[in-house]
């Protein structure tokens, strides 16, 4: 019992006295699941829009692989994210295997399927006749799919919300592509695995904390903006 | 064409085919859409009311068929925006955005790049005139099912369409609300002079609003043309039995008295009961089994206010009955019993005493 007490006292005390690892894995953290949910809402978003309003062959077989993708397990992403970034894989030739940059490619791939297939459904519940509505009205194909992603912008908040909870309390991947080298590719997971391992606990619940407090934030925000537009 | 009509052409559709999984839905070899007109496209679910509309506004590629808009070829399909921006489409349902109702009626505007200065200036005058100015701020999401239509409806309108096409736009709505909003609607259509195709399951519905009639049945186009011409003269059983073969005969109000009034229609004055004011413009719709035939006077004992002379023009045997078409100045179907028909020996050319009392006579307000 006094193991968890001093910890979380211990913890507290890091957080609040802004201890410089601690801050610095925490705002690596932000940045890299930032930017790969930044990736993954490009891509993402883009992707499902076209799979839920293009009609082609083998579409239903797209469509089973992104809701497949979108239980991809992080360590079957880190394995092949590693093979592919491997001196002599594929991308070797881009040297970024064990940098933030790769961790960022792993999430972003990780991210993308949730978003893509959130997307999906969100355009494919809009009124069947909303497209043709917007085309009644005057509006070439582009301005059609945007205002048809406007339209399911609540249901697209939620694809970002999950995409980005996805990724922020990833490990395996991340340690597995990023090896959670200190001060350069060490995220707040990959940090909260190596210090438990240690048995340092008061440093990894401190490093909890903080992970759970992102989490919160990020999506008491998101939510905020979508319960005001809810309601507007 | 009939006498009357405008002989200029809006749009006109040639070879019109769409096949759906290689079915043909539809298959209207032309069509005539006419400037200031109200044509309304009546027939039973299925008939292809819709597909017609979606392929006349470019919304749907059509397996085969030529369109041309004032006289210039478009492409059928949805790859015409020109085309698609001088016409516009209203559902059923009103497919509102989640945003005011200003920004909702706005839409279009906004669409084809319109200035938020000359939005703010034209966007007011439709909200006035749709009824919905009160609700310029309010979330479409929290709109009744008539206010939405009506802001559905300003939407189409604020464009200034040269054709509003609209696919039973008051067929949701409850019946007061749905007479509030086809009265305006009524009243802007001849206001702003804006050609329209409605699509209407609704037979009062299409005698209200439409100049002509078609009347579709399994993706073709069974009958066209006037209103009266299409009620009075079915061109065929299915035509005669979706509309229900009733004389229908526009005129207008002459004088009031007693809760009975007098209108004057083509080839004489008919006496109906109903809510009108003088001078109005109406429909007189009369059933024919509502309709007795005499050869001498009215049958003694009858209340009947409306009694003609005419000569009979044709007779169709219909097994039980007899369908008596007779020309009293004014076309007017009566049916009549097997037993009736052969005490009153009746015969093409043959000279009969008419008669219907005034309630039987079904009163369509109507602006002319």
């Amino acid at each position: 019992m006094d193991l968890i007490l001093e910890g979380i006292k211990k913890a507290f005390f890091l957080i609040f006295t802004l201890d410089a690892e601690v801050l610095g894995i925490t705002l690596l953290s932000l940045k890299v699941s930032g930017l790969a949910t930044l990736i993954s809402m490009v891509v993402g978003i883009s992707a499902g829009t076209t799979a839920a309003l293009s009609r082609f062959p083998g579409r239903q077989l797209v469509v089973s692989l992104i809701n497949t993708g979108m239980a991809l397990p992080p360590v079957v992403v880190g394995l092949f994210v590693t093979i592919f970034l491997w001196r002599n894989g594929p991308l070797g030739f881009l040297e970024i295997l064990y940098t933030p940059t790769a961790i960022i490619l792993a999430q972003a791939v990780i991210a993308t399927p949730i978003v893509t297939g959130i997307t999906l459904a969100a355009i494919q519940n809009l009124p069947a006749n909303l497209r043709l509505q917007i085309l009644s009205l005057g509006a070439t194909r582009i301005q059609m799919v945007w205002m048809l992603v406007k339209e399911a912008r609540l249901p697209l908040l939620a694809a970002v919300m999950a995409g980005f909870g996805g990724v922020i309390s990833e490990v395996g991947a991340s340690i597995m592509v990023g090896g959670n080298i200190r001060g350069y590719s060490r995220v707040l997971t990959t940090a909260t695995v190596m210090e438990t391992g240690r048995g340092n606990f008061d440093v990894a619940i401190a490093l909890s904390v903080i992970l759970m407090l992102l989490a919160f934030t990020v999506n008491a925000i998101l939510t905020q903006i979508q319960q005001r537009e809810r309601l507007r | 064409m009939s006498p009357g009509e405008n002989p200029a052409i809006l749009l006109k559709a040639e070879g019109l085919q769409v096949r759906r999984g290689g079915a043909l839905v539809l298959d209207i070899p032309v069509l005539d859409i006419f400037p200031d007109q109200i044509l309304a496209l009546i027939g039973p679910n299925g008939a292809g009311k819709s597909t017609l509309l979606l392929a006349l506004a470019c919304l749907l590629k059509p397996a085969r068929g030529r369109f041309s808009f004032n006289g210039r070829v478009i492409d059928a399909g949805r790859g015409d925006v020109e085309y698609r921006r001088r016409v516009a489409l209203v559902f059923q349902e009103p497919l509102l955005f989640d945003a005011t109702v200003f920004d909702n009626v706005a839409a279009g505007l906004k669409i084809r790049g319109t200035g938020r200065e000359e939005i703010v200036r034209t966007v007011p005058a439709y909200l006035e005139r749709f009824g919905i100015a009160h609700l310029a701020r309010r979330s479409a999401r929290k709109l009744s099912g008539g206010e939405a239509q009506r802001t559905s409806l300003a939407r189409a309108f604020v464009t200034k369409p040269e054709i509003v096409f609209l696919d039973e736009p008051f067929s949701s709505l409850d019946p007061p609300t749905r007479e509030a909003l086809i009265g305006d609607f009524e009243k802007i259509l001849r206001e702003t002079r804006t050609t329209a195709v409605v699509a209407t399951h609704d037979q009062t519905e299409a005698l209200r609003l439409a100049d002509r009639i078609a009347v579709m049945n399994g993706g073709r186009i069974a009958q066209i043309g006037p209103v009266a011409e299409v009620m009075n003269r079915p061109a065929d059983g299915f035509v005669a039995s979706f509309v229900g073969v009733e004389t229908v005969l526009p005129g207008h109000v002459l004088r009031i008295s007693d809760g009975v009034f007098t209108a004057a229609v083509e080839g004489g004055e008919i006496e109906a009961v109903g809510h009108v004011r003088t001078g109005e413009g109406i429909l007189c719709c009369i059933r024919p089994e509502h309709v007795t035939l005499s050869t001498n006077a009215p049958p003694p004992g009858t209340s009947a206010r409306n009694v003609f002379s005419g000569r009979i023009r044709t007779i169709t045997p219909l097994g039980l009955f007899h369908r008596v078409r007779l020309d009293c100045g004014f076309d007017l179907t009566a049916y009549v019993t097997r037993q009736s028909f052969e005490t009153l020996s009746l015969e093409e050319g043959k000279s009969v005493i008419a008669s219907f009392k005034a309630t039987a006579v079904h009163v369509i307000p109507r602006q002319t």
